[in-house]
């Protein structure tokens, strides 16, 4: 139990930060927002492509971060989330017409309801006992997927094709650079409201939960509803980031949804810092560059190169790239000190 | 006993312990326990270890449920409610080996005390609208009151986990009093702490009664700090009620001393 639990509790979720830290953050965040509205403009469409895949994952890891970071809960399910955003947005874009923008908030509202049903009965496990369980979810996913009961929505094991919407208004932008802006935008919205969710009331009675249940139901914290209610929120996210998938990757499949997915996005966001929401983003860089940095190296040996790699960094820094993060920051303090 | 005390006597009890009885497995750590607190009254609850007192504590937070017996609060029944909505009704409570929010910074600790004194929804939160940044302001008014008042204002953003022991007390006192209670429950607050911490901590104990009109249930292994401040005493040994009354009266009573020191050997 202690090593998961540890991962989870070890590290301040929203630290005590003195205001001189928050502006270093605010120009930190700026310089990176700065550089992802530029990209379109530097960037051929693959690479446009391959950072808009970053931005979705970064949206599903922030999810999976509310729920781990936030309540205290691990889960290794989250590609059964991602999953069903995906299928919504699809089944909807192509079986019945709905303008795909449309879909993106009925994939939250679909996952939000099946996270917080399976966050139910999660009520009554914790840590490595309900990793476990959402374990089971993401295993049983693909093949849920796949029954024939539901081919005539899902298209079965052949999945469905996806078309990519084009620029609106006749804009003379290609539909890459379109979809990313849409992504970057959506990342926008959803990193903010998680942020304001995180510093309200709601999200400190979450973190109490994580920290000392007793204490938290003490203190008047309805233990359940949070513990639901931040599994809810979470697929929701999640599921937002799998209905943009599914529309930037022009096809939905049941393999497309394996475990393998559920512990990618579990690798993002311990790699990004857990609890820690802007790791999110270098977490999603991490699992979507680095297996291509690791091919690069050895065709061969990619997998080990990625195991090696990825040993390294939580070597190096445990805590992810927060820590790395507050350790430049201590420079920065020491360098205007001198 | 202090005036106010006094006056207390003639009107209905604040709490009302009837009859509890708590029983794990074949054990019954709590038999028939009866006994009330008046308004604006520091009641001290002694015994032995193992003699129930965190038992009847947890009953009163709820975390417990007694199979027999009842408590009234201003006369009305708290077991139907459940363990989260005990605070709203004016019970706030500190634990035996202090039980905080380790990652959160000493102002969120005392935010989460006024949860059950706020409210919102998560969609409202999420959007930051404006009855919810009214709301905060509220919270952070009353937040920075209490921190002021337990002289927690230097480390109000500092993570709780890596504050000494003292002054983490301090921290879980001032969560209990977020939630303005009208009972407050210390689990053993003079455990861990040195002789002159204990002797400022009775102060500040009489003081909140005083000044903040909340009455106190005080379960306490430091004799002296249970004697000096108490204005009334319910001893427990094995579950069962030996003595109740004044310090004075329940310190010297044989059934009290011979619990805590055993009978003489004939």
């Amino acid at each position: 139990m202690s090593a998961l639990q540890d991962l989870v509790t070890d590290v301040a979720a929203v630290p005590a930060t003195p205001t001189k830290s928050l502006r270093l953050g605010m120009l930190a965040s700026l310089a990176v927002l700065l550089l992802l509205l530029g990209a379109p403009l530097l960037l051929k469409s693959f690479v446009i492509f391959q950072i808009t895949m970053v931005l979705i994952y970064a949206i599903a890891i922030l999810g999976l971060n509310i729920l781990t970071g936030g309540s205290g809960q691990v889960s290794l399910g989250h590609s059964a989330f991602y999953a069903i955003g995906a299928y919504s947005s699809a089944i909807l874009i192509e079986h019945y017409d709905v303008h795909y923008g449309l879909t993106l908030p009925v994939a939250g509202v679909v996952c939000f309801a099946f996270g917080f049903l399976f966050g139910l009965p999660a009520l009554r496990l914790s840590g490595v006992y309900l990793a476990l369980a959402t374990f089971a979810l993401a295993i049983a996913m693909p093949q849920l997927l796949k029954l024939s009961v539901f081919e005539r929505w899902t298209g079965g094991v052949q999945g469905l094709v996806v078309t990519k919407p084009d620029a609106p208004f006749g804009l003379p932008i290609s539909q890459d650079v379109w979809l990313y802006g849409v992504t970057l935008a959506i990342a926008l919205a959803v990193y903010l409201t998680a942020v304001n969710l995180l510093t309200s009331r709601s999200g400190r009675a979450m973190m109490a939960i994580r920290d000392n249940e007793i204490a938290a139901c003490a203190m008047g914290v309805d233990v359940a509803l949070y513990k639901t209610l931040a599994f809810g929120i979470s697929a929701g996210i999640t599921g937002v980031a799998g209905g943009l998938g599914a529309i930037a990757v022009q096809f939905v499949a049941p393999d497309s949804y394996t475990i393998q997915l559920a512990i990618a996005l579990f690798v993002g966001m311990v790699v990004g810092g857990v609890g820690w929401l802007p790791g999110s983003l270098v977490g999603a860089g991490f699992i979507v560059f680095v297996p291509n940095l690791a091919e690069g190296i050895s065709k061969g040996l990619s997998g080990a190169v990625f195991g090696v790699i990825l040993i390294l960094v939580i070597f190096l820094a445990p805590h992810g790239a927060r820590q790395i993060a507050t350790r430049v920051q201590h420079w920065m303090h020491r360098l205007r000190s001198k | 006993m202090s005036p106010r005390a006094a006056a207390a006597r003639t009107r209905a009890p604040l709490v009302a312990v009837r009859e509890v009885s708590v029983a794990f497995g074949g054990i019954n750590a709590l038999n028939g326990v009866s006994f009330d607190m008046q308004q604006g009254q520091i009641l001290g609850l002694i015994g032995p270890n193992g003699a129930g007192k965190t038992t009847l504590f947890n009953c009163l937070s709820r975390l417990y449920q007694p199979c027999r017996g009842d408590i009234l609060l201003d006369g009305d029944s708290i077991l139907k409610r459940p363990a989260h909505k005990i605070a709203e009704i004016g019970i706030g409570r500190t634990f035996q080996n202090v039980a905080l929010f380790g990652n959160l910074s000493v102002r969120d600790n005392v935010r989460v005390g006024a949860h059950a004194r706020s409210s919102s929804d998560i969609v409202s939160d999420a959007l930051r609208l404006p009855w919810v940044r009214r709301g905060e302001a509220k919270t952070n008014a009353t937040v920075d009151e209490i921190l002021d008042y337990l002289a927690l204002h230097e480390v109000a953003d500092l993570a709780v986990a890596g504050l000494p022991f003292g002054t983490q007390k301090r921290v879980e006192l001032a969560r209990a009093l977020a939630a303005e209670p009208k009972i407050l429950l210390l689990d053993e607050p003079a455990g861990g702490l040195n002789h002159e911490e204990v002797f400022s901590l009775g102060a500040l104990i009489r003081r909140i009664r005083d000044e903040r009109g909340v009455s106190v249930l005080l379960v306490e292994h430091h004799m002296g700090l249970v004697m000096s401040i108490a204005d009334h005493v319910v001893a427990l040994n094995f579950g069962r009620k030996l003595a109740e009354g004044p310090p004075g009266a329940v310190q010297n009573d044989p059934e009290v001393i011979k619990a805590y020191l055993g009978s003489k050997q004939p």
